[in-house]
């Protein structure tokens, strides 16, 4: 029992790791933009479905798949950016902005159905299905690599972020977008990169998740949504330390409950999202005033 | 100029009570000349969405707290009268009377929900719905109480086969036209302007005395009760719960968009939006097999409305008619007012110049 324990606590803490990033995309664009990408979920799954192409029709490898479906998801997300966010103003943007991405994720998942019906399908590789034997836990080869390579990927984040001019850019508009246009910086210009990137990361995450899933459908992408929501309320909207925090905390509650409950695992996520809410409305690492509301 | 446009000349108001009591009496009549089953089962279900289209905009559109989750309480609303129905051997005509036992218990469910959820605004409130939704989805699965993923079928009640719509017809367009009436009532009482101060400044109204919990909280239920007589009233019509069905993440969707569509926060426009909308949606799907055409076409059309008529048709259409109205006096007026305008242009050029 306890092993089991032990070997749960491991692989959720692994599997955070990937949530963490794709939490980290969405709460980033929350911190940038003040809006919540609910398209989030079906990125993540559009990013699979690329990863599934190559793979399945072209024969690249997945790792070596995210050198082109990472640029092609930054450049999704700009686009869609361009189109359908930039135009909303005005005092109702926060819900038009939420709808806006609502109706893209309805496209897309749309389409998603058109070019690969509802089967399940998942991604292959060698990794995905053998396991090691690391500190008397088999854990699945796939989830070391994924966990490694969510934490090179957060780790390039935080580097941007805290190290480049750029990244300066966006924690100044993240802090106030008004001075931070004064002081000269194009806060259109950051919106839609920050956009792209926090698009971006979902190219990786996909790629993880449809690996470590059992199988994906277009319709996963609400279990995903709602999954990263949670996380991010939990968290505390605009706090990406926080969210990283949050997702292994969660991914880990979840697999402990499994081992009894596998029907009501998923409900540990919003039940500790409506605990600490009562609590505490903002969210554990969120601060009360981080956008006036 | 403001003032005038507030308050409706008599001859406006009088045109207004024509136009809803024609629209009552098509609606009436409509069965009588449509006898087809299929287009008065479309006209039953459109006339239950104007009911939750109004019934969200009562709450949302009024106070501005966008709700994503009101699929909960149309889903407890459905499965109770199921269940219900069930339980105490209720079937046939009967089964109508359990519909406002159905909105109380939604309404019961929403006051802890609202208690949880109005703490918070704007993003995290919306956010919190959605995953209030995703609860009761997973509930609604995995509960015996429910049937879990196989479901549960109501009681079918023994109307005759030709005009078995009709009792559904009616009491929809009663509910409707009830929906509407207190959305109208709660809009220009004291509550609906203190939902509206929240809506546009809350800490402002707060201040100024409108105890702001209360009142959201007793629009929300409100809101849920008539969502949840909606859900049953439903359920009983299409004859099947499965959990998939009736808490739908398309179904929140919609009914925002219905709203959004014809106008948020107006009374015209949800009804507006439920009337266009939903037979369009329905007609999709009986026409185009799969699912995803209409999901594609569904997101693009709300693409194009909130790009473009951000504010509802509604509105939208208010303001093109009244810049239209404006432009007629304007010529009337042009002939005799040419001269003073140009004086006056003459003085402000004079004053400019010295």
């Amino acid at each position: 029992m306890a092993n089991q324990i032990a070997q749960a606590i491991a692989a959720g803490i692994l599997g955070g790791g990937v949530y963490a990033l794709m939490a980290a995309g969405l709460t980033l664009i929350f911190g940038v933009l003040d809006i919540i990408n609910v398209a989030q979920g079906i990125f993540v799954v559009l990013g699979a479905y690329l990863s599934y192409v190559l793979s399945v029709h072209l024969h690249i490898d997945l790792f070596v798949g995210l050198l082109i479906t990472v640029p092609s998801m930054f450049i999704i997300g700009i686009v869609i950016y361009w189109l359908f966010i930039r135009p909303l103003r005005g005092a109702e943007r926060t819900s038009m902005t939420l709808l806006a991405c609502f109706a893209v994720a309805l496209i897309i998942e749309g389409i998603l159905y058109r070019e690969f019906g509802s089967n399940y399908v998942s991604l292959k590789a060698w990794y995905t299905t053998k396991s090691v034997h690391v500190f008397g836990f088999y854990l699945p080869v796939i989830y070391v690599l994924g966990f490694a390579l969510a934490v090179v990927a957060i780790g390039l984040i935080y580097l941007m972020l805290y190290r480049t001019k750029f990244g300066r850019a966006v924690r100044a508009t993240m802090q106030n977008p008004t001075a931070a246009r004064l002081v000269g910086i194009d806060v259109n210009r950051v919106a839609a990169l920050t956009f792209g990137v926090g698009t971006a990361v979902t190219a990786i995450g996909g790629m993880v998740f449809g690996a470590i899933s059992g199988g994906f459908t277009p319709n996963s992408g609400y279990d995903l949504i709602s999954r990263l929501l949670a996380i991010v309320i939990l968290a505390g909207m605009g706090s990406i330390g926080g969210a990283l925090v949050a997702a292994v905390f969660m991914t880990t509650a979840e697999a402990v409950v499994d081992i009894w409950q596998p029907t009501w695992s998923v409900a540990v996520f919003y039940l500790a999202m409506v605990i600490i809410l009562t609590v505490r409305p903002q969210g554990i690492f969120g601060r009360a005033g981080v956008r006036a509301q | 100029m403001k003032f005038a446009a507030a308050l409706p000349s008599q001859r406006q108001a009088v045109a207004q009570v024509a136009g809803v009591l024609v629209l009552i009496a098509a609606a009436v009549v409509f069965p009588l000349v449509f006898t087809n089953p299929t287009v008065t089962n479309f006209a039953v279900i459109t006339l239950i969405f104007v009911c939750v289209a109004s019934a969200w905009n009562l709450f949302s559109g009024f106070s501005g707290y966008l709700s994503l989750g009101h699929a909960v309480f149309y889903g407890t609303g459905a499965y109770f009268l199921v269940v219900a129905a069930k339980d105490w051997n209720v079937s046939g005509v009967a089964v109508f009377w359990l519909l406002p036992l159905a909105g109380l218990v939604a309404a019961i469910v929403a006051v802890p929900l609202g208690l949880i959820a109005l703490r918070v605004r704007r993003h995290t409130f919306v956010v919190i719905t959605i995953a209030f939704f995703f609860i009761a989805q997973l509930a609604a699965s995995n509960l015996k109480v429910t049937g879990g993923s196989s479901g549960l079928l109501p009681p079918v009640p023994n109307f005759a086969p030709a005009t078995f719509n009709d009792p559904f017809y009616y009491l929809a367009l009663v509910m409707a036209v009830l929906t509407v009436a207190v959305a109208w009532q709660v809009r220009r009482s004291r509550f609906g302007l203190q939902l509206r101060a929240i809506r546009d400044d809350e800490d402002r109204a707060a201040g100024l005395g409108v105890r702001t919990m209360p009142v959201k909280l007793a629009a929300l239920v409100l809101s849920a009760f008539i969502t949840g007589m909606a859900g049953g009233l439903w359920v009983f019509f299409i004859g099947e719960a499965f959990p998939q069905f009736v808490f739908d993440p398309l179904f929140d969707l919609a009914v925002v968009f219905m709203a959004f569509f014809g106008g948020l926060g107006t009374l015209a426009g949800p009804v507006l939006g439920a009337l266009v909308l939903e037979p369009a949606q329905l007609y999709l799907n009986l026409q185009g097999g799969n699912g995803y055409e209409s999901e594609i076409l569904f997101g693009a059309l709300f693409l194009v409305v909130i790009l473009f008529l951000p504010r509802g048709v509604i509105p939208t259409g208010g303001e093109y008619l009244r810049a239209y109205r404006a432009r007629l006096d304007r010529s009337k007026e042009d002939s005799s007012e040419s001269e003073m305008a140009a004086d006056s242009a003459g003085t402000s050029v004079k004053g400019g110049v010295s």
